[in-house]
């Protein structure tokens, strides 16, 4: 994906460039692009004036933040204590085999990103699963596929 | 001026001291790894712990970042102090064990027995390099990434920085960089060498001679101890 200096800027300049504006600005870059692109971050770095390895630590530092280009649909398994017990592993594994990449990775038609969170604080409709925000209750692994196809051509 | 208790004793200090900058001005050794001259206290090491209040509320604090206090009772090797420092280096040297430095620490300090299995990493993650980098050297080149289990020191993107000059500051300071010396013990978790031999001159001339002062750290003339 090509990276448009004046979108980017456009995005500081919300922000008014500021320090402490940082992290919102690397959230509407993301939003913008669904990773954060090395020339933006080099962008923020000079156009804010934070030395670029502190914008680095801060984009690795928060899991919400990816350096590598994600998916169309972003899928979060759940392997918090209570999902873990009811099956969340198990759940991972058939999106795993599905899709055909690992926890972290996206699929090769740029589609999905899998990815796995500790605990989403709903446990009571666990195993939970995440697609682009919506919720997903009581999944199984009979239900993986469905979850894929609903999903597959938006 | 202020005036606090250290080790029993009242003392006089200045205003802006820490704790351990009053330790070793009264000559009192406290261990430290993070700590360096020139560079902002990190407090990352534990290893210059002191116990400061009394009775069941002293507790222990990394005398490097603590600040002188009016009236403030301080003990530096109390029990407690010298068995958490232990711990630390018996840690640090479970993720670090080919670090020179850590091992003349744990030589230094007594500890003879290692209860973790090593690690063999290369980073105990004291921050002197990303510290000397930023305030000696201002270049910025380095620094933290990820966190917890994850966490590593890198220049952006893993790539040469433009920022970094090759100064070799960043090496120079760290700890786990200068690798231990081939002592009779090279392989081993703990090597605890120092311990083992003196120099031959003290037995020779009852007198060390030794012009390094360094008892045996260049393992040239040393011998087993006799006692």
């Amino acid at each position: 994906m090509d990276v448009q200096t004046d979108r980017v800027n456009a995005l500081i300049r919300k922000h008014k460039s500021e320090k402490k504006a940082l992290i919102a600005i690397l959230q509407d870059i993301q939003a913008e692009y669904s990773y954060l692109p090395k020339e933006a971050l080099q962008q923020v770095s000079r156009s804010v004036g934070v030395p670029l390895i502190d914008v680095i630590g801060v984009a690795t530092f928060y899991r919400a933040f990816s350096l590598k280009p994600r998916g169309k649909h972003v899928v979060t398994v759940c392997l918090g204590t209570a999902c873990h017990v009811r099956g969340g592993p198990k759940i991972l594994e058939e999106f795993e085999r599905r899709l055909g990449v690992a926890s972290g990775d996206t699929t090769e038609d740029g589609k999905f990103t899998l990815e796995t969170v500790a605990c989403l604080g709903c446990c009571a409709i666990g195993p939970v699963v995440v697609v682009d925000g919506e919720y997903h209750a009581q999944t199984s692994i009979r239900k993986v596929e469905a979850i894929i196809k609903q999903y597959l051509n938006k | 001026m202020i005036a606090l208790k250290l080790n029993g004793l009242e003392v006089q200090t200045e205003k802006g001291w820490t704790l351990l900058d009053t330790a070793r001005f009264f000559g009192l050794e406290i261990p430290t790894l993070c700590h360096m001259d020139g560079l902002t206290p990190w407090g990352g090491c534990r290893l210059c712990v002191v116990e400061i209040g009394e009775g069941p509320r002293a507790k222990l604090v990394s005398s490097c970042t603590y600040p002188v206090e009016e009236g403030l009772v301080v003990h530096t090797d109390t029990k407690r102090v010298i068995a958490a420092r232990r711990m630390m280096i018996e840690l640090m040297l479970s993720t670090a064990p080919m670090s020179k430095e850590i091992q003349d620490l744990a030589s230094r300090f007594g500890v003879t027995r290692q209860r973790f299995p090593p690690r063999n990493e290369e980073c105990v993650y004291c921050g002197r390099c990303i510290r000397m980098c930023d305030e000696q050297m201002d270049a910025r080149a380095i620094g933290f990434q990820y966190r917890g289990y994850k966490k590593k020191i890198g220049t952006p993107f893993d790539i040469r920085s433009e920022e970094c000059r090759l100064c070799g500051a960043c090496m120079y300071v760290c700890p786990a960089c200068a690798a231990r010396c081939g002592g009779p013990n090279a392989d081993t978790d703990i090597c605890n060498a120092c311990l083992q031999v003196e120099p031959t001159c003290l037995e020779k001339y009852g007198e060390l001679t030794c012009w390094m002062y360094d008892a045996g750290r260049c393992g040239t003339c040393v011998q087993e101890k006799k006692s």
